[in-house]
């Protein structure tokens, strides 16, 4: 497995290992997750991307660039941080922050692009695609569309559109097109369909750059290995700074790529448990939450199998989060398969849960977090107090805070 | 002989072509759909393809995802769609149907007793757009065990090999969709289409139909020259969305139009 400390800027990671964990099989799932539930006209497309992807992967040339972007236009490795005040306030473990916040655009979410735009690139396309929630990955598509000089066309509900109209503007200013999304839900899932809609329309020049670990195969493993370098650097440091792992891993989980990026490298290191935390919205019992692995059901959304907001008659259901970034339907099958096997153990916290956190920790350690990133530092203020002061927890401090001024400061009664 | 090996093979002694309409169930609403099923037959449908609508349809472009939204919105899920043909199956034993849509309605209510329920309520074969082959095992062996066909789609992408895959799993007819794009989509090129046809007679012996981007009665008898079956949707379904405020024009309105591309079909076959 690529999972050793001195391996920290290799991105592979091997999808058949001698030992241990060894998901997705040659097909694309993960145990019963996964899979490629597409129309035909997709197929083709999707079969040339994992040749792309499959041959790059091992190409010094390739490897090398996508290092030395990490390094120089992205910002890495970024820092592993720990936060002794907030340790010492919550009374137990002690908490170490990896700061994917850091980053240039301020969130985890360029170590992906960086990657699929490298590869657009290697396969001669001239035209990238995006959805995107909260703008993030929007935000993170265009800015390397920019670099590279390739024409971006961003999908984004009608509805995210009005309340992220600064992540927007960044994208027009980047040089993207901003497409409107107006059917459906007009949120997450329907800009999904909509950039799925327009790719098979124009496989011929158009790479679409998926923005979580979801979506058909090649995208839920490829997305994994490019965002697993948060956890490769993490664990190098955790080893450097403690001499041993963690005891705990905690992120938050919409789609699920930060947290995959943190968790895959530890997967065979049994000793350590892994958190993953859903956004719980009003409450699990309210029905108004985000949280498909803590309280729905199997199901094919996106071009794969996992777990699902779904009525009865398996049609797909709004989510409700403060978070936008969170509220998504489905998750990354890999997650869907690490809960049914027992490695992972996933959580739901609310949205009054994760304002709290993101009070608290902008107030002791001085770091804005995004509302994303504030259930997993809500959940970490459940788990750390249960520990011992000897034991560690890493938290994947997946964005930062700036995007959410606007809402939080909405609840609090000021318009700025 | 199922229904639709049994039309296919009535209509190939007549020389003629077969005309399959597409229809959204419970578009606008759900009392409009069997009557509707009855008379597209009367102006010379042969095969009716019933959409299921599900809340998040990727291969189909905006007229047909409207129409999904308002069968949702009138309360419109599978089980009310296998009741219309359940209905249709009152008055019309002949005229094969098959319901076309996404796999998570089925996988919910179950492959193994989705495909009892669409048999009993005299559904020839389910077309499932996000379930290739490589996915399709299950399904497969479910709609089999209650001699369902399954129909898949064959696309401009779709290279030799995936051809012989389609057709070693495929029954009933394979649609080949005409355009790189959603349904309603594209300008449709004949020549394209009669090229790529000629490739896959030669791995599956099926008949084909062709859909996705037949917009007219002039498309539709270019089509039927090199298909088994010319297979019209949005132009039908978009027919009815002018009409969704009136929906006691919409039987005349859409029979009309079957006529039309009935006509245009048959006069090509002999010509």
């Amino acid at each position: 497995m690529a999972t050793r400390p001195d391996q920290t800027t290799d991105p592979r990671s091997p999808t058949v290992g001698a030992d241990g964990y060894h998901w997705p099989d040659a097909n694309g799932h993960f145990g019963p997750y996964g899979g490629m539930f597409v129309p035909e006209t997709l197929m083709h497309p999707l079969m040339e991307l994992r040749e792309a992807y499959e041959r790059y992967l091992g190409d010094a040339d390739f490897v090398r660039e996508l290092e030395s972007d990490l390094r120089d236009y992205v910002g890495r490795p970024s820092p592993l941080y720990h936060a002794e005040r907030w340790s010492r306030e919550l009374g137990g473990a002690q908490i170490f922050l990896k700061r994917e916040d850091l980053n240039h655009t301020g969130a985890h979410k360029i170590n992906n692009t960086i990657g699929q735009a490298l590869l657009a690139r290697r396969m001669g396309k001239t035209r990238i695609i995006a959805e995107t929630g909260a703008g993030q990955h929007g935000v993170a598509s265009a800015t390397v569309a920019a670099r590279m000089g390739l024409e971006c066309i961003v999908y984004m509900g009608e509805v995210d559109v009005a309340r992220q109209e600064a992540n927007v503007y960044r994208m027009r200013l980047l040089g993207a097109e901003v497409v409107s999304v107006k059917s459906g839900s007009r949120t997450l899932k329907d800009a999904l369909n909509e950039a799925m809609r327009d790719w098979v329309t124009n496989i011929d020049n158009t790479f679409y750059i998926i923005g979580t670990v979801a979506g058909p195969h090649p995208y839920p493993a490829m997305v994994r290995d490019f965002q697993s370098v948060i956890g490769r650097e993490a664990r190098a440091q955790m080893l450097e700074r403690t001499g041993r792992l963690p005891d705990a891993l905690v992120a938050c989980v919409g789609g699920g790529s930060n947290a995959i990026g943190l968790f895959y490298p530890f997967i065979d290191d049994a000793e350590v448990a892994i958190h993953g935390v859903e956004a719980a919205g009003d409450g699990l019992a309210t029905g108004r939450h985000a949280a498909p692995l803590c309280a729905g059901s199997p199901g094919v959304l996106h071009g794969n199998r996992t777990y699902l907001m779904e009525d009865v008659d398996g049609q797909i259901i709004e989510t409700h989060s403060i978070s936008a970034g969170l509220d998504y339907p489905g998750v990354g099958p890999e997650h869907a398969w690490l809960k049914d096997s027992g490695r992972a153990n996933y959580v739901a916290v609310t949205d009054s849960e994760a304002l709290a956190a993101f009070h608290a920790l902008t107030r002791t350690e001085g770091i804005i977090p995004a509302l994303e990133t504030s259930h997993a530092l809500a959940y970490a203020t459940k788990l750390a107090p249960t520990m011992r002061k000897d034991q560690t927890i890493v938290i994947s401090l997946s964005g930062r805070g700036d995007k959410d001024m606007h809402t939080v400061a909405q609840l609090d009664g000021i318009k700025l | 002989m199922s229904r639709i090996a049994g039309m296919f093979q009535r209509l190939g002694a007549e020389d003629r072509t077969a005309l399959i309409p597409f229809v959204t169930a419970g578009d606008p609403s759900p009392e409009v759909t069997v009557p509707l099923m009855h008379r597209m037959v009367a102006a010379g449908a042969d095969l009716i393809e019933l959409g299921v609508p599900f809340s998040d349809p990727i291969a189909d472009g905006p007229v047909i995802q409207r129409a999904t939204e308002r069968a949702l919105a009138r309360g419109v899920r599978l089980r009310d769609v296998l009741d219309m043909v359940r209905r249709f199956r009152e008055q019309d034993s002949e005229t094969p149907v098959v319901l076309m849509g996404y796999l998570n309605p089925i996988e919910i209510m179950g492959h193994g007793a989705f495909a009892a329920a669409a048999r009993e309520a005299g559904v020839d074969g389910a077309l499932v757009v996000d379930v290739p082959p490589e996915e399709g095992h299950d399904l497969v062996e479910a709609l089999r065990a209650e001699n369902l066909d399954l129909v898949y789609l064959l696309a401009p992408t779709s290279d030799g090999e995936r051809i012989r895959r389609i057709g070693a799993v495929a029954s009933g007819f394979v649609y080949y969709v005409s355009v790189k794009g959603v349904t309603g989509a594209g300008n449709l090129d004949v020549e394209g289409v009669a090229a790529k046809l000629a490739e896959i007679r030669a791995r599956i012996d099926l008949p084909v139909g062709v859909g996705f981007g037949i917009k007219d009665a002039d498309d539709a008898a270019r089509v039927s020259a090199v298909a088994d079956a010319v297979i019209v949707g949005s132009a039908i379904v978009g027919r009815i969305e002018q009409l969704a405020d009136t929906p006691e024009q919409i039987p005349e309105v859409v029979a009309g139009f079957i006529a039309e591309l009935r006509q245009a079909i048959d006069t090509a076959s002999h010509a």
